[in-house]
């Protein structure tokens, strides 16, 4: 079959693809021949201490959370975050395996992630501990948050491995930490700035500031803002090998500021606390679907996003609190002049709010043994100048009860998660009430005595609820939805091993093999006329996954250093509802064959990144047929910085050159990526 | 040395990984057995494809060999930018063209009804459906103008069939949708559908001498369909308010141009053909918590609604979601379409005047309108 000859041959590609780069790594090296010492970001912080994960440890092997959580654990962060050619979180989390980004292109182009194929509102992302929340539709989008302020991402399969968290830490299929910069204040420092700008194709403008400040020994502050405009203009090509026509994306403008407090002390009894206030505001073109005809668009769209946050920690002996609190208030603007009503252009505003409280109480019943239980309680509100909206509120109470038996080489962990659901609306219907229990177990074993090989596994049942937009989005009517529920089954290993004095001084691998399944799926259906779409639990998906990681770390000469990681993903997602007029094919978009390669160098005062990602044949409808066939994609990325010291400032310049190979593709139909296109970076460092 | 060669192996490789693209290509199905000496030659149907996706295609049922060809455009006219086009609204033939109407792609495609060969475009902003006479082409659009807050009205454009240009428009009302011509008068359903605050409810009569509006029959509210029959007689139905007010069948009678007469039956399409309507609904059942479709027929003569439907042997129950409907001039067998999910190919019916199935070939996504060949 011509789909299985072009399986194997994709696998071929990927694979001689990945050879050909690790046989001619030196042609790495070759880009970044200069001189002295690179910089290396040590972490001298007081208050947290993350950063244990710098693995370029050549002396002795330093056993990170990679290798001893009991889900599948992967992490960006640093310095291997700053190389990276990335502007966004959205670009970043391409890196890890078993997810998919929908990317519609461009700068201001939707981003969301879709990890192991359970769907977009399957992943919770957290900002410093607190879940980023979208209660209309259930969906972050990544290209909104830039890397500007982040430290550390982290993605988890299931949850992260530890009992000692909120309630909604336990309440999703996967979990995406975005760790924002932490004050950080080495030799008697009080004050700290950085100022950097970033520039390039798009005409993309893009100056931040952080100010970090030690206002007294047990109190740090941070400011963090940043401005981002750009035309959002770039070339892309369409052909069907008879046609070739090369356009221009237009109406992709954006321009963002962020504004970012924090503050975080210790008070006298070593109990830690934290405040943050983010602010974001955006107004932005939409680009829509270049389809025959149609290449220019006039939507609109205007956002505004305010939280504040605050969380709380303390210990008494065996006794542990975490408590968090937060309000969010969230405002989005669209405007489709495309569309005249009797009062004018279509226009459409969105007001939501949401206050959030959670306590975690950890117990330590005996030197091996903690119990954990967890509160939390969240309010939703939903207005919308929709006609006939039905203004809904919903009210949710989570509670957890989860257990860990630590030994020297088993880590058990176990919880249970009740999540109670109200909805009340001012007009029309209400989903009914809900109460949902669901368990998650999770094993993490060290089979012999060498600390280098762990076994782990989880048994994760969670679902998501029906969105605002899915039961209340007017146009669709009114649809009693079941939650949608994933179960999923994981079985992996992690390697670790370090050489001394060895050309290769270190190699990690981890692998995981899973199954998932998504029951009661909610997806549109038209009922008799295409205005008409309801929303029902009809799909029944089948996952089976294999995710692979490898990473090494090279000494080639004392001061020469370099990097390789691959990943690869494996994925059969399978429609399993027999009803289903694709039953038994490969869902929406979903790739067979996908990985990444990285590698990086560091010599002296250079660097140089490369990265290659690969999207393997897709299918663009549900049906696997000729006419939704997509090709696969791939890019090269390729990145060099230069850190030097003036007066003491650390400067860091940086020049990036992405999809070198200037190829054509889209991650989702009809909205096309860009071709080749280039960044700048001028970093301060004071 | 050793790096350049490697380099450029790797670019060799990394070029050849993708398959070359090439014009989505035509399918051929044996349906019946072929008969050179049918009357009606075949019958092109379009499939309007989901929105955003680009998918409109043409298909084409030749009866002289039997076959049904599926996605002709393509491989006819292979140097078109992104084909087709998004969602394919209406189709209809009117001497040697055949117009197919392009909702999201603005446009009307010209096409050489023999060969499937492109002979232009009209550009149409959100036009909808089309209807011929005396060598004038009429379209339907939602808005006579994009993005002036004052213009909500819809136009019915008319276009030359012989230098395939727009020749001058009218206003109509808000939203327009299906057309019929009786006599020297043009009538078109408004709907108002961006307004669903304030749904249009009238019919506006266009005369085709003066091109000017000269009336607004008053109805129901969200008109869409509109069917002459060969009495001077429309059948209009209305898509109520998906809420509180039910979708209904009217019959207006062009000499008084007044709302003559109303069916309280739910008619999502219909075709008429000499005295019979074919047409299916959809109703929510309260029993059922869902909607349930009903095929029905109404003779047009006494206007009274038949006490039989079109299909008898069960096959109904195999029909997700009927979208297409249409009788074959000759042998009256009625065409039904199953537009399945709507991101699926879809699947055509034909039944014979006894109601039982005949055949059934795979089509394009959301397979719509039909256009007969003689």
């Amino acid at each position: 079959m011509i789909r299985n000859k072009s399986v194997v041959k994709a696998l071929n590609c990927v694979f001689l693809v990945a050879a050909s780069i690790i046989g001619c790594g030196a042609f790495v090296p070759l880009v970044s021949s200069a001189q002295n010492n690179t910089p290396k970001h040590v972490s001298t912080d007081s208050l947290s201490k993350v950063n244990q994960l710098n693995e370029v440890n050549i002396k002795k092997i330093k056993i990170s959370r990679r290798q001893t959580s009991s889900t599948p654990l992967q992490i960006l962060s640093g310095e291997e975050l700053q190389k990276l050619n990335s502007l966004s979180v959205a670009d970043a989390v391409r890196f890890f395996s078993g997810v998919q980004l929908k990317d519609y292109g461009g700068i201001g182009g939707l981003k969301t992630i879709n990890v192991r194929s359970m769907g977009t509102n399957h992943t919770a992302v957290f900002y410093d501990g607190v879940q980023l929340g979208n209660a209309q539709n259930g969906q972050v989008d990544l290209g909104k948050f830039s890397l500007d302020n982040i430290e550390e991402i982290e993605l988890y399969n299931g949850q992260k491995s530890s009992i000692f968290q909120s309630a909604k830490g336990l309440a999703s299929g996967s979990s995406l930490y975005l760790k924002s910069k932490q004050p950080d204040f080495a030799n008697c420092r009080t004050q700290k700035i950085r100022a950097a700008i970033k520039g390039g194709s798009f005409g993309l403008v893009n100056p931040s500031l952080l100010w970090q400040s030690k206002i007294s020994n047990s109190v740090y502050s941070s400011v963090s803002a940043e401005y981002k405009n750009a035309n959002g203009r770039y070339k892309f090509r369409a052909t069907n090998g008879v046609y070739d026509t090369t356009a221009v994306r237009t109406d992709g403008d954006i321009e963002t500021m962020r504004l970012e407090l924090g503050l975080n002390g210790v008070l006298p009894d070593s109990s830690k606390w934290r405040i943050k206030l983010y602010g974001y505001k955006d107004n932005q073109g939409l680009p829509g679907a270049v389809v025959n005809n149609v290449f220019a668009f006039s939507q609109r769209m205007w956002n505004r996003n305010l939280f504040a946050q605050s969380a709380y920690e303390k210990t008494v002996g065996k006794y542990s609190l975490l408590a968090t609190a937060k309000y969010a208030n969230d405002y989005q603007r669209y405007l489709n002049p495309d569309i005249v009503t009797v009062d004018g252009l279509q226009e459409n505003n969105y007001y939501q709010q949401e206050i959030y409280v959670s306590l975690a109480n950890k117990l330590e019943l005996t030197k091996y043994w903690d119990v954990v239980l967890s509160a939390d309680y969240q309010w939703n509100k939903l207005n919308a100048d929709l006609y006939r909206f039905s203004y809904p509120v919903r009210n949710t109470i989570l509670a957890a009860l989860a257990t860990q038996l630590h030994f020297e080489r088993l880590d058990l962990q176990a919880s249970l998660l009740s999540t109670l659901k109200y909805d009340s609306t001012k007009r029309g219907p209400e989903d009914p009430d809900r109460n949902e229990l669901t368990p998650t177990i999770l094993v993490s074993w060290q089979p012999f005595n060498q600390k280098e090989f762990r076994l782990r596994s989880f048994f994760k049942s969670i679902f998501r609820m029906p969105t605002f937009n899915d039961l209340y989005y007017t146009p669709y009517g009114f649809t009693v939805l079941k939650p949608e529920y994933t179960k999923q089954y994981d079985l992996g290993f992690t390697y670790l091993k370090a050489y001394e004095n060895k050309l290769l001084s270190q190699f990690s691998i981890q692998a995981d093999a899973y199954y998932n399944t998504v029951k009661d799926k909610i997806v549109a259906v038209p009922s008799n006329n295409q205005a008409r779409w309801s929303m029902v639990n009809l799909g029944l998906v089948e996952i089976k996954g294999l995710d692979v990681n490898i990473q090494s770390a090279w000494q080639l000469a004392s001061d020469l250093s370099l990097t390789a990681a691959l990943t690869y993903t494996y994925q059969q997602a399978i429609d399993a509802a027999p009803s289903s007029p694709s039953y038994k094919d490969q869902i929406t978009y979903v790739p067979v064959h996908s990985g990444s390669f990285m590698a990086g160098a560091a010599y002296k005062y250079f660097s140089a990144n490369y990265s290659f990602i690969y999207t393997g044949e897709r299918y663009n409808q549900s049906t696997n047929n000729i006419y939704n066939y997509v090709r696969p994609w791939y890019t090269h990325d390729a990145a060099v910085h230069y850190n030097t010291r003036w007066n003491k400032r650390e400067i860091r310049i940086n020049a990036e050159i992405n999809n070198l190979l200037n190829q054509d593709y889209a991650v989702i139909e009809n909205f096309p990526m860009p071709g080749r296109h280039y960044r700048f970076g001028l970093t301060y460092n004071y | 040395m050793k790096n350049l060669i490697l380099l450029i192996a790797f670019s060799v490789l990394m070029a050849s990984c993708r398959k070359d693209l090439k014009p989505i290509p035509e399918e051929q199905q044996q349906v019946i057995p072929p008969d050179p000496l049918s009357t009606v030659k075949g019958f092109y149907l379009v499939n309007e494809g989901n929105m955003n996706m680009n998918k409109a295609s043409l298909d084409y049922m030749d009866y002289t060999k039997g076959i049904y060809r599926r996605n002709i455009y393509n491989e006819v006219n292979p140097s078109i930018v992104k084909g087709l086009g998004d969602v394919a609204n209406d189709i209809g033939v009117y001497g040697s063209k055949l117009y197919i109407v392009v909702n999201v792609s603005n446009k009307v495609e010209v096409l050489d009804v023999r060969t499937g060969k492109r002979i232009t475009q009209i550009n149409i902003t959100n036009c909808r459906y089309i209807t011929f006479k005396d060598g004038k082409a009429y379209v339907s659009a939602y808005l006579g103008k994009v993005g002036d807050p004052k213009a909500p009205n819809g136009v019915v454009v008319q276009i030359d069939t012989v230098s395939l240009t727009e020749v001058k428009r009218v206003d109509v009302g808000r939203q327009p949708e299906e057309m019929a011509i009786v006599g020297q008068k043009l009538y078109v359903a408004n709907s108002g559908g961006y307004s669903p605050g304030a749904y249009e409810r009238t019919v506006s009569v266009v005369d085709l001498n003066s091109f000017a509006v000269i009336k607004n029959i008053a109805v129901a509210i969200n008109l869409h369909r509109l069917k002459a029959d060969q009495y001077g007689d429309l059948y209009v139905t209305s898509r109520g308010d998906y809420y509180d007010i039910p979708s209904k069948m009217f019959v207006i009678d062009t000499k008084t141009d007044e709302v003559k007469k109303t069916f309280d039956i739910a008619v999502s399409n219909l075709v008429i053909d000499g005295d019979i309507a074919y047409y299916y609904g959809s109703e929510w059942s309260y029993d059922e918590a869902k909607f349930t479709v009903t095929y029905g027929m109404l003779n047009v003569k006494n206007e009274t609604l038949m006490d039989r439907g079109f299909i008898s042997d069960g096959t109904d129950k195999s029909i997700t979601i009927p979208y297409g409907i249409a009788v074959h001039p000759i042998t009256k067998e009625v065409f039904v379409t199953d537009a399945k999910n709507y991101v699926s190919p879809g699947k055509l019916y034909c039944f014979n005047t006894a109601g039982q199935k005949k055949w059934t070939v795979t089509t394009g996504d959301i397979p719509a309108h039909f256009a007969f060949i003689y």
